[in-house]
């Protein structure tokens, strides 16, 4: 079961003097338990990426399929692909209406027609997945702070139980502890089987997350491939609006003056390289 | 020549309506003209209302809050701006339709003359890296390129000081060095700068670091005694010390690297190859 997209292209306005092409054959596949992060420049299309794969828009050339199913199979088929992938917006949680958390949550199961008991265990099962503590159930999600507010959002997204959730740049705003806790959120989605789409401007959270990486550059996708592989393509090749990570930038130095041999991104796995370098010296 | 004050908040509280809970207390600040601030917390710390009441959104309900510069006449306008502010989300603040009526609304409500207003709205809109766009729709845009029009349209305003709430959150990071410098240019000519962020790498030329918890100021310290704390401290604050900082005290810690090298690219990757490279 994947979620894939082949030779994907949208143009908005399309025909109109501000016609603007926001994707361009864009393709990559998805499969369940694994992590997609989606990198580029801002206005690279992104956004407009995530709004084809919950069937928000419709494909104008090339395809979407969630395990098979074409959105542009007509309104049955966008129904079924909505109700497989779910769709996290960036601040999602000014898109908070209900009078409580747990209504919020509650919202998507009720609206797919599940029954009491099935809305209850969802309701349940969603909260815990983003770490929400039942005792703020009763709480206006408005009384609640930056972190708690996102997890609701993502909560009332992940009740209605799809088999794959778009998240776009959902650490946007949030500081470093709760940072931190989405990125142990996004693992534990995968863990479970989910398929995750991570639209991210951060270029050591998406190598340190994914299973694969896609960098869009003015709605082309310019790579596809391993963190391993995207590391050594960002240090080959200059990618409009994005920075090469300084670590990564060290990596690459010391790896091209023989100091060490494989180019490392995150500080303790560079630190641990330098420290068996220094062992093997001083030994 | 000692500097005019901008804001001064004395004893000042702050509490949502129907909330009994203290958002922020026995806040006393005192931020000169041309100071470059930043606030640094976790979420619910009270950055943001703290914010506010800079700006006069907010009015603290207990204690009092001061903001300079309202009275000021503006030698091209009939008014200057005391501050403008970027909020994070920038769908909160933009009104306008296009871009150069978004850009030109802020100096219009200021009494500038036309002329004045075309000249500010091409010069902020290049400076943002918008130009070429000012006909195009609001709606057309990406987030990020919002938040370049918002800072666009603080900027036009040329106002005594800039408030910005997270407002570099949606920008790629090429965008986000060019935000910052855009900044750092307009603390040069003198403007206060008071910005809110999590990410450490963007306030690396503040001069002064106000730690929030609680709805309190913890801290209020210079720039060289901040970027001396540790890993762990942050973390109070809802802080991360930035990639690299964190690898060179992680070598720090296992005697790699001397206290004596500086956190920067160049100099650490001078010292490894010396010591072991070679």
């Amino acid at each position: 079961m994947t979620l894939s997209v082949n030779d994907l292209s949208y143009t908005y306005n399309r025909g109109l003097p501000t016609e603007c092409c926001a994707l361009h054959d864009v393709s990559f596949e998805l499969s369940g338990g694994c992590v997609l992060s989606v990198l580029g420049h801002t206005g690279s299309g992104k956004s407009t990426l995530a709004q084809h794969l919950n069937a928000l828009i419709t494909a104008q050339s090339g395809s979407v399929a969630a395990d098979g199913i074409d959105p542009a199979g007509g309104a049955d088929a966008r129904r079924s692909v909505r109700r497989r992938v779910g769709l996290v917006f960036q601040y999602p949680e000014q898109q908070i209406f209900a009078d409580s958390v747990a209504e919020e949550i509650s919202f998507a199961p009720k609206n797919w027609g599940a029954d009491e008991e099935e809305i209850k265990r969802n309701v349940a099962w969603a909260a815990q997945a983003v770490s929400l503590p039942p005792e703020l159930f009763p709480l206006h999600p408005h009384s609640l702070s930056g972190g708690q507010k996102r997890k609701t959002a993502i909560a009332s997204v992940i009740s209605a139980k799809p088999s794959y959730i778009v998240l776009d740049e959902p650490t946007a705003g949030l500081d470093c502890v709760s940072a931190r806790e989405f990125e142990e959120l996004i693992s534990g989605f995968a863990g479970k089987g989910i398929g995750i789409v991570h639209i991210t401007h951060d270029i050591e959270l998406a190598l340190r997350v994914s299973t694969s990486i896609l960098i869009l550059e003015d709605g082309r996708g310019v790579f596809y491939g391993t963190p391993g592989e995207c590391a050594e393509f960002l240090c080959s090749v200059p990618v409009k609006g994005l920075v090469l990570p300084e670590v990564l930038e060290l990596s690459k130095r010391l790896r091209s003056r023989g100091v060490i041999d494989t180019l490392e991104w995150t500080p303790e796995g560079l630190a641990g390289r330098l420290e068996e370098k220094w062992q093997m010296r001083t030994r | 020549m000692p500097r005019e004050t901008q804001f001064i908040l004395s004893g000042a509280e702050f509490s949502y309506p129907g909330s009994s809970g203290k958002v922020l207390s026995g806040i006393d600040l005192e931020i000169r003209a041309g100071e470059w601030v930043a606030l640094l917390g976790s979420n619910g710390s009270g950055k943001t209302t703290l914010l506010k009441i800079l700006s006069a959104l907010l009015v603290p309900t207990q204690g009092s809050s001061f903001i300079s510069g309202s009275s000021q006449d503006d030698a091209a306008c009939g008014r200057k701006a005391p501050c403008a502010m970027v909020f994070q989300n920038p769908e909160d603040q933009i009104v306008a339709s296009t871009l150069e009526e978004e850009v030109a609304f802020g100096p219009e409500n200021l009494g500038c003359p036309a002329e004045e207003i075309r000249r500010r709205v091409t010069h902020s809109l290049e400076a943002c890296g918008l130009s070429g766009m000012e006909k195009q729709l609001v709606s057309s845009l990406s987030g990020g390129q919002k938040q370049r029009l918002a800072l666009a349209g603080a900027l036009a305003m040329q106002p005594a000081a800039i408030l910005l709430d997270e407002a570099l959150s949606m920008l790629d990071p090429q965008s986000r060095r060019a935000f910052t410098e855009i900044i750092a240019s307009e603390h040069a000519k003198g403007r206060t700068i008071v910005q809110v962020t999590h990410r450490i790498e963007e306030i690396r030329l503040a001069e002064r670091m106000l730690l929030l918890k609680d709805g309190k100021i913890e801290f209020d310290m210079p720039r060289e005694d901040f970027f001396r704390m540790r890993s762990e401290d942050l973390a109070a604050f809802g802080l991360e010390l930035p990639p690299f900082e964190k690898l060179c005290e992680i070598l720090r810690i296992r005697g790699l690297l001397p206290e004596s090298c500086a956190a920067d690219i160049g100099a650490v990757e001078t010292y490894i190859y010396d010591a072991f490279g070679k």
